[in-house]
């Protein structure tokens, strides 16, 4: 009804003690947010030596043929996956949603497997898988043909590409499904009553109104695509190639040239920026679903023989991201030596035990990645809930502005967030390269997009007279928040902080660019092993990864329903 | 002065320039029951949360028992204001059980734990909920999350009772029933209330007094008898109740519409050059033939242009002879007459409300 509502204040005061809150939220906003982004920047147009500005920096990371060439190929390496993502979500999607194809829950389920692999262990299963001639696709193939050679390449664009695809549609499945979920059967009936069969009113009608979703779905997996590292590092560093990531690295290899680095992550930055703000247009300006939205019965569609053939098709795709990888990346962890096959005098369980108490460093790697990514998800639940809460009740001017802090971070990839960290806290006063402190810092800020967009539909999901029900029988804020909004909020929050520890447990971009000798994580270890060509040991820690990550949702499934990680997040 | 309890002088509320509510002035005597009633937008919800401390007033001020407690310069927040509220949602916390809904404000009270149990208990008995005191909210119906509510915000006797709307999420059978328990829930107490609602049916079952508000301003308070019979602008008229709104003329003793007379019987003193008349649908009586004795009524001859049946009466739009105004008739469902028939319609002068406010068009009506 009103325009904009006031803020409440204790005018009996001669300032508000809020004001010190807001100081504070401002401020950590400024060490996690605004310094790093305005460093990455101001390093890339500085000399090194003298400070002066310069555009020398920008003229060095673009001056070779094979730094552009890297460019390309990540913008190449983007439309493929996306392609690909949707050939694999979409119809995966729909049949999910919209069909009466069987196995739907085991299709939800592995595509949650999907969701929930890191894509470093997921390339690490295809290397496994098909590498060339010792890869187990590539021995099948030479044994059933008598070949003399391999298929499959995993070193090559192409795998890349695919792999990389396998791991990110997931994502663009939740898209989908959220908005196929939205469209109420009466608009597909009333294609029906029309004369339009099953095949027609999906084309014209049901994937229509769910574009906007798709398409911004699209663009996402696109720039998740071209920001990745792990797998690039993986795979594309042996195929003798580069995209932007591994470029980065090159720049961080010794000597460190972070100027040149910055100035070459610039552009990156400024492609998801304006990418994003397309991607919100999209979503923003056709919202069919948005407007037509709730209500409406939803009743799926029979589709006959074709539901085997959804079902055939959503296992193959699945068969290729989970179970296969899953199967000889299991046998490797359980082997001697993985390329002796699967044989009972090949099995061992030492690559654990050996990495729990005889690796030097691995055990600690473990702890590592928990702590600093419970700490993180803390430090990101906690701010985000905070801005999040004095934004929704107007309590301070300028929330807004925090609002949008918080959210920025989103469009900056890992990568350029780790370049933009070190620029900013690794020279001196602070000093704080290679620290559990500056891996905390920028893990949080990674995540602290997702801690804040689901603190704030945490915050919006409470009516706020539940609160004014309180003050108006005489308990002050801060009683309401601990009586009522604490207890209403609690599953929501646990479930907003789950959301921000597990994909802080396995963030390797920012951490590759940050940790020091004391401080690897799990995910910085995986990479050193490959690069030994440990794979046994490299399994195993992936599993033991796996196996904390399963044991945690299922604890909070078990606490939070079925579906709380599909769900999406905005 | 003194015997008021809560007193609204001039209050306003603007956002920026553009006003949400103005210059409202209203007493209340001490247990008295008075609705806000109004088209939405109009300023009624505002005022509540100014009364209740959620929002500051930019101009004007309010007292509870002489004292100020909000003005531009000083707000007492919620907590202290010793009153109590009814939300739109209930606001019923789910967390707690219902024993432990009603028992909130009590305990912040400092009251003993057996005297708490005692209170609770006592108001669970008068709103029937006894046996559902341990019970979650998500296991009640709609009706009894009401009646927690109103336990709720009874339960710390305040020295205000605020109600928002509280009875629109409810359907119309309930509806009518919680609004003759609000009703006696406000007898057995006597609690000072200001009830907010759009509903004119809640807001004349319920109330002493009725606030009509329009733009955020108010239009007039009064009785509801006074304020069906007697409506002093075209919006009351109006919005309280279908009526037909003819502009007129006094003319001597008589009131000159365009193509008929009526002798001015209830007219106010003085001269009204063309003033609005306000003619409730139900106070005409329509005849197949004209009356023979016309006794203290009048009637005029018509033609029936248009009618529907709604089941509980007939609705006719006639037309008098020689003129162009469509005057709306109801009459008891027996009284049947069909479309292009000739009637004449009897109306008692003492039942023409003149409106003595500004003639300005009706333009809140549609809102």
């Amino acid at each position: 009804m009103s325009v904009t509502l006031p803020k409440i204040r204790r005018s009996s005061l001669p300032f508000d003690p809020l004001i010190i809150l807001w100081v504070m939220l401002a401020a950590a906003l400024v060490i996690l947010v605004v310094n790093p982004l305005f460093r990455l920047v101001q390093t890339s147009l500085q000399d090194t030596d003298t400070g002066a500005y310069t555009l020398v920096n920008y003229v060095t990371a673009f001056s070779k043929p094979r730094y552009i060439t890297a460019m390309l190929n990540s913008l190449r390496l983007g439309a493929g996956v996306t392609v690909l993502c949707l050939l694999f979500a979409v119809p995966i999607a729909w049949a999910v949603s919209r069909t009466d194809m069987p196995g739907k829950g085991l299709i939800r389920f592995l595509v949650l497997g999907a969701f929930v692999t890191p894509p470093y262990l997921g390339a690490i299963g295809w290397i496994l898988l098909a590498g060339p001639n010792s890869g187990w696709l590539n021995r099948v193939w030479m044994s059933l043909t008598g070949a003399q050679e391999g298929l499959f390449n995993i070193y090559s664009f192409e795998g890349l590409t695919f792999n990389i695809a396998i791991y990110s549609f997931p994502y663009l499945f939740i898209f989908t499904t959220a908005a196929l979920d939205l469209v109420s059967s009466e608009m597909e009936d009333a294609a029906n009553i029309l004369g339009a069969g099953i095949l027609r009113t999906t084309l014209r009608v049901t994937l229509p109104m769910a574009l906007p979703a798709i398409l911004g779905g699209a663009v996402v997996t696109f720039l998740e695509a071209i920001a990745l590292f792990g797998s690039p590092a993986l795979i594309a560093i042996p195929a003798r190639f580069n995209v932007v990531t591994t470029q980065l690295l090159q720049f961080f290899s010794q000597p460190i040239r972070a100027e040149v680095a910055a100035a070459y992550a610039v552009p990156l930055l400024l492609i998801t920026v304006v990418m994003f703000g397309l991607q919100r247009q999209l979503v923003r300006r056709r919202g069919f679903v948005a407007l037509t939205g709730k209500g409406g019965e939803r009743r799926i569609m029979e589709i006959g023989p074709w539901r085997w053939v959804m079902f055939g098709y959503a296992m193959f795709i699945l068969t290729l991201s989970v179970l296969l990888p899953y199967i000889v990346l299991g046998q490797a962890a359980l082997s001697k030596a993985w390329g002796r096959g699967f044989s009972l005098d090949n099995m061992t369980l030492h690559n654990f035990t050996y990495l729990l108490f005889e690796h030097d460093t691995a055990a600690k790697s473990v702890v590592n990645s928990f702590t600093y990514a419970a700490a993180a998800a803390s430090i990101a639940i906690v701010l985000g809930l905070s801005i999040a809460y004095i934004a929704s009740r107007r309590l301070l001017p300028f929330a807004g502005i925090l609002s949008f802090l918080c959210m920025a971070p989103f469009v900056v990839p890992g990568i350029v967030l780790a370049i933009a960290f070190y620029a900013a806290y690794a020279p001196p006063p602070f000093a704080l390269y290679g620290t559990a402190t500056i891996l905390i810092l920028a893990f949080a800020t990674r995540f602290l997009p997702i801690g804040f967009a689901n603190a704030d539909a945490a915050i919006r999901a409470i009516n706020p007279e539940m609160e004014e029900a309180v003050r108006i029988l005489g308990g002050g804020r801060l009683h309401a928040i601990r009586k009522v909004i604490a207890p209403l909020m609690k599953r929501n929050l646990i479930g907003a902080w789950l959301l921000v520890f597990i994909p802080a447990t396995r963030e390797l971009s920012t951490a590759m660019f940050l940790y020091g000798p004391k401080t690897r994580t799990m995910s910085v270890m995986l990479m050193d092993m490959s690069e030994e060509g440990n794979f046994e040991s490299l399994a195993a820690l992936g599993f033991l990864l796996l196996a904390a990550t399963l044991i945690i949702v299922g604890f909070a499934t078990a606490l939070l329903g079925r579906d709380f990680m599909l769900r999406r997040g905005k | 002065m003194t015997d008021n309890k809560l007193t609204l002088v001039g209050l306003g509320k603007s956002y920026g320039r553009v006003p949400a509510v103005e210059d409202v002035s209203l007493s209340l005597r001490s247990g008295e029951f008075v609705s806000l009633l109004g088209p939405s937008g109009c300023g009624k919800t505002t005022t509540l949360r100014m009364l209740a401390g959620f929002m500051k007033p930019t101009a004007g001020r309010i007292e509870v028992n002489g004292v100020t407690i909000s003005s531009p310069t000083n707000v007492v927040p919620p907590e202290r204001r010793g009153m109590s509220m009814i939300f739109q949602s209930y606001a019923i916390w789910p967390n707690m059980t219902v024993g432990q809904n009603v028992a909130f404000g009590l305990k912040l009270r400092k009251i003993s734990s057996a005297d708490v149990t005692e209170r609770v208990n006592r108001i669970l008995d008068t709103v029937q909920l006894r046996h559902l005191k341990d019970r979650y909210p998500a296991e009640l119906s709609g009706g009894q999350q009401q009646r927690v509510a109103l336990a709720r915000a009874i339960v710390i006797e305040p020295e205000v009772l605020l109600l928002d709307e509280p009875l629109s999420n409810l359907d119309a059978n309930l509806r009518e029933e919680m609004r003759s328990e609000i009703r006696r829930l406000h007898d057995a107490f006597k609690i000072t209330t200001v009830y907010v609602t759009h509903d004119q049916s809640e807001a004349m079952v319920t109330s002493d007094r009725i606030v009509v508000m329009n733009r955020g301003r108010i239009e007039q308070v009064d009785d509801p008898v006074s304020l069906y019979r007697r409506p002093k602008t075209r919006f009351v008229a109006g919005f309280i109740g279908r009526t037909n709104l003819l502009d007129g003329k006094r003319d001597g003793n008589r009131i000159v519409f365009p193509g008929f007379d009526v002798p001015a019987a209830n007219a106010p003193a003085g001269d009204m050059p063309g003033a609005s008349f306000s003619v409730r649908p139900q106070t005409i009586v329509l005849h197949a033939a004209p009356p023979a004795d016309r006794g203290r009524t009048w009637w005029v001859a018509g033609k029936i242009e248009e009618r529907a049946y709604l089941g509980e009466y007939w609705e006719y739009v006639v037309r008098p002879a020689g003129s162009d105004l469509r005057i709306r008739v109801s009459t008891p469902p027996n009284d049947m007459h069909e479309v292009t028939e000739d009637v004449w319609m009897e109306i008692d002068p003492a039942r023409i409300a003149p409106i003595p406010g500004p003639n300005v068009a009706p333009e809140g009506e549609v809102q």
